[in-house]
């Protein structure tokens, strides 16, 4: 039963995360129906910008929190440009080609993104200081770490804000409106262009709180974190539905329990033969799972190729 | 006589190609060579799938990782089994495309970028499995991988570690692959790829089964990959996880987006520049040495991020390729003023 | 008199969310005729196309082609069953020559597979040599064989849509669905359209029309139906439908 409970917080933990950046698939794909395959990378870029600001901040002796405050304060906006230049530079002029052409391009700047980042700040693991309190709480006989909680309410404070966004302001209906068909948007007067950049600035900003969660969650950050990352992150947007933003926080946090439900319970149900080293297989299979089973997801409408 | 000349002219060139790459840099420069006929067999086989029928195939490797596997788990010391390679290699290719199968046969039907993303994973996961599979049984050996694998051996006759003899071999085998890839192109089958790569739906009500189709683009392709693994096997004599990882998949995408997809000479032409030319940033490391003092830019992963500008650069300004296929160029030729469009909207028509 | 039915449909309904956009709709088609669906824009027409080319299956109803019962099958093989389209706004295949659009119509005639390709053994040769001839015919039948080399979407627009309708004649269809012909053609190019369609029911293929030019209908076909919201508001010979009072109100009046 604690191990139960004890997976269950680690898993939950988890999934907000994948959550935060699940969001950032969803948002893009319900706008302009493509898959950002560098959106993982952009949360390195989040956990890279954190880190470099926290080690430069880290002998003034300012505040542990303060100064993981000032990376995130620096990690924001910089994504949020990386996203803007992605989308302006390699997305934009191949709006109206066929499918392959984006997605070719999308590889192309994952690859080039990580590869910048390797010449920028090493092959090596950098690892998060320990800037925030490490004290755990005991929970019905799990414990539940400082980190743990701050991830958890991070991220739910995040989706709210974002719920709120689309749902009330005239930026979430030009959005919706855009998301819904571009072409009539744009006759109704709605910037179609603008409010794409906005959207990929937003799931930016939420990759590069993702980022900073992920490095001081695992006390770890390196250039190609972004794309396992990434590819679970994907794999919970269909799990919820993709374009569909609640679908997106649900599947992030069910595949963060599957994993973690996964890993705890694999080595004793194969009897040792296979064990929590196979936790990234998981999301793959609940990835092919969905795909066959229910391609709409648990909160969307159909992906077959039919008009 | 003309056609002895264009025949024998270029097989004469590649008979003795070997021989002076040896004598003018040297044999680590053929052995590169060996390697980029196996990167053009891997292009090929590539091509098939995202040249030909347009779907974006991003764990490639995978394949070529079941091919390379089976031979050193049936030719090598580590289960004791010594199987020759003729029976070896056509069991990889054919392994290789029971997985393209099964894998295909679930997500074909979808859309075509959950295709690319669900073959991304596939690709790490074989990797994971390879990398896991040491224990409770030993079968893949683990991150170790497997050693002493039985060189290619044709009757008495042990192929060794000369890097002659494979290259040879693998030309040989090009030539093979490169046949079957014009032949398959220029029939109905090839027809049928290139209609649902340029309008499914139209291709679709001509008749065409779209998803049998694909099922089969996506096999072929993956037994060429199976067939490469083979040879890399018995080439390398060692095989492990680390050789079949994303980036050699992004690799062999490259050279088929830069040399022009669905045109067999350029994606030729496309895997060896590609293979060759970034042995030459090899120089740039002790180029930096001699200039600044010390190395301010990694060659392997400059050599990464300008596979990722590449990919971008090709997308936005030819989609069509650095060598685009002779149709096209007959065109361009016949027709002066339709030029500009061929090069800026390659695919663009239909959508 | 043996059954003279090509295909019909029965009570074929439709929906996309809440719209409706066909309500049990019934008619039938005859061995021979040139058939028009017309109706203001959004009555349903293509969708009706949609379903009998089995890219959309209806909700409810029902269609037979020479009494087999189609309904819910696979685009493909609605082809293989003699159903033929071509398509509103073009959709060849822009980077294939005008040849190989039409070969590849051939598709479903013709069966050669991996093998027969990689080897080119006799059987596999004579069928490419056949694909090749019947589709440089079906060009010349359409009037654009001096074209045959070049890439389909470099040809003009009044030859893409001849284009469209060799590639279909390719298939060997009973019925040929076209949906507006004729959009975007001047005069001469209608006229000379018009003269291809008789020429292609002369020659024993059934032709199902949706088409905006009234003047082509009225003067082309044998039977015609008017869909207006989704509902079939009249059919009968072009003479009676045009002075249906139904058929007025939904052309000048209403929406």
């Amino acid at each position: 039963m604690e191990i139960f409970l004890q997976q269950l917080v680690n898993g939950i933990v988890l999934g907000s995360i994948y959550s935060l950046v699940a969001l950032g698939y969803t948002l893009v794909y319900g706008i302009m129906g493509l898959i950002n395959f560098a959106h993982g990378d952009v949360v390195m870029i989040g956990a890279m910008v954190t880190l470099t600001v926290i080690r430069l901040l880290s002998g003034s002796g300012l505040p542990g929190p303060l100064v993981v405050l000032c990376g995130l304060g620096a990690a924001i906006p910089f994504c949020m440009m990386t996203g803007y230049l992605m989308e302006r530079i390699a997305y934009r002029p191949l709006r109206n080609a066929p499918r392959l052409a984006p997605l070719i391009t999308a590889i192309g700047v994952s690859i080039l993104l990580q590869n910048v980042a390797m010449l920028i700040w090493g092959r090596e693991y950098l690892s998060f200081p320990q800037l925030l309190p490490a004290h755990a709480f005991p929970f019905l006989g799990a414990s539940i770490s400082f980190i743990q909680i701050l991830i958890v309410a991070g991220s739910g404070i995040m989706m709210a804000c974002l719920s709120i966004l689309i749902r009330k302001t005239r930026l979430g209906n030009a959005m919706r409106a855009a998301s819904q068909n571009a072409e009539v948007a744009t006759l109704m007067g709605v910037e179609v262009n603008s409010v794409i950049s906005i959207t990929f600035m937003l799931g930016s900003a939420l990759a590069a709180v993702a980022g900073m969660m992920v490095s001081a969650y695992y006390g770890i950050a390196h250039y190609d974190m972004g794309f396992l990352l990434g590819l679970k992150a994907f794999t919970a947007a269909v799990l919820g539905g993709i374009g569909n933003m609640e679908g997106a926080m649900l599947g992030g946090l069910l595949l963060g329990i599957i994993e973690s439900m996964g890993a705890g319970y694999l080595g004793t149900l194969t009897n040792g033969a296979m064990g929590s080293n196979y936790q990234d297989v998981f999301a793959f299979f609940v990835l092919i799972l969905v795909l066959i089973f229910r391609p709409s997801g648990l909160l969307g409408e159909r992906v077959g190729e039919r008009p | 006589m003309k056609t002895l000349a264009k025949y024998a002219i270029p097989a004469a060139i590649l008979c003795i190609l070997p021989f002076l790459i040896d004598a003018a840099f040297g044999k680590t420069w053929v052995r590169i060579v060996d390697f980029a006929l196996l990167y053009v067999m891997l292009a090929l086989g590539l091509n098939i799938v995202v040249g030909f029928a347009g779907l974006l195939d991003l764990g490639y490797v995978a394949f070529f990782a079941v091919g390379a596997y089976l031979y050193a788990l049936l030719a090598s010391p580590h289960f004791g089994l010594h199987l020759p390679f003729w029976l070896v290699l056509p069991l990889g290719a054919f392994a290789a495309g029971l997985f393209g199968i099964l894998l295909g046969a679930p997500t074909l039907r979808l859309r075509g970028d959950y295709l690319a993303i669900v073959t991304l994973g596939f690709g790490e996961i074989i990797r994971i499995f390879l990398n896991n599979l040491n224990a409770p049984y030993n079968i893949t050996g683990g991150p170790q991988g497997i050693d002493l694998i039985d060189p290619v051996r044709l009757g008495p006759w042990s192929f060794g570690h000369s890097v002659y003899a494979y290259y040879f071999l693998f030309l040989f085998f090009v030539l093979f692959t490169a046949f079957v890839s014009t032949r398959l192109q220029h029939s109905r089958i090839g027809r049928a790829w290139i209609a649902i790569r340029e309008d499914e739906i139209a291709a679709e009500a001509m008749g065409i089964d779209t998803r049998n189709v694909k099922l089969l683009a996506f096999a072929m392709g993956a037994s060429f990959g199976g067939l490469s693994g083979g040879l890399f096997a018995g080439f390398e004599g060692f095989v492990s996880p680390e050789s079949f990882n994303l980036m050699e998949s992004v690799m062999i995408l490259c050279m088929v987006v830069l040399g022009g997809m669905g045109h067999i000479r350029g994606v030729i032409f496309g895997a060896i520049l590609l293979s060759v030319l970034p042995e030459a940033l090899r120089y740039v490391g002790p180029l930096q040495q001699s200039v600044f003092g010390r190395i301010y830019i990694d060659p392997s992963s400059l050599r990464m991020l300008l596979f990722g500008l590449a990919l971008i650069l090709v997308m936005l300004m030819r989609p069509a390729g650095l060598w685009p296929s002779p149709t096209r160029k007959r065109e361009l030729s016949a027709k002066g003023e339709t030029a500009r469009h061929e090069n800026t909207n390659v695919y663009d028509a239909g959508r | 008199m043996p059954d003279a039915r090509l295909l019909e449909i029965e009570n074929v309904s439709k929906h996309f969310g809440g719209i409706l956009a066909l309500t049990d709709v019934s008619l039938s088609i005859e061995k021979g005729e040139i058939y028009a669906l017309i109706g203001p824009n959004g009555a349903g027409k293509t969708t009706l196309f949609n379903v009998i080319t089995g890219i959309y299956k209806p909700d409810s109803g029902s269609f037979r082609m020479e009494g087999i019962d189609l309904s819910g099958k696979k685009p493909s093989m609605m082809a293989k069953s003699g159903i033929a389209r071509t398509f509103q706004n073009i959709r060849l295949f822009s980077n294939m020559t005008a040849l190989e659009n039409v070969m590849t119509g051939r598709h479903c005639r013709s069966k050669s597979g991996i093998i027969g390709a990689i080897f080119r053994n006799g059987n596999n040769r004579t069928e490419e040599i056949e694909t090749e001839e019947k589709a440089m015919h079906l060009l010349d039948y359409v009037g654009i064989r001096k074209h045959a080399d070049m890439l389909a979407k470099n040809l003009s627009y009044g030859d893409q849509r001849r284009l469209e309708i060799a590639r279909a004649l390719a298939t060997e269809p009973k019925l040929l669905a076209l949906d507006e012909p004729a959009a975007g053609m001047n005069h001469s190019e209608t006229d000379s359209l018009k003269g291809l369609l008789e020429r292609i029911r002369s020659d024993g293929i059934t032709i199902l029309l949706i088409e905006h030019d009234m003047k082509l209908v009225m003067n082309l076909c044998d039977r015609l139906a008017v869909l207006d919201f989704g509902k079939k508001i009249a059919e009968g010979k072009p003479g009676d439908v045009s002075s249906n009072p139904l058929v007025i109100e939904a052309y000048l009046g209403g929406s």
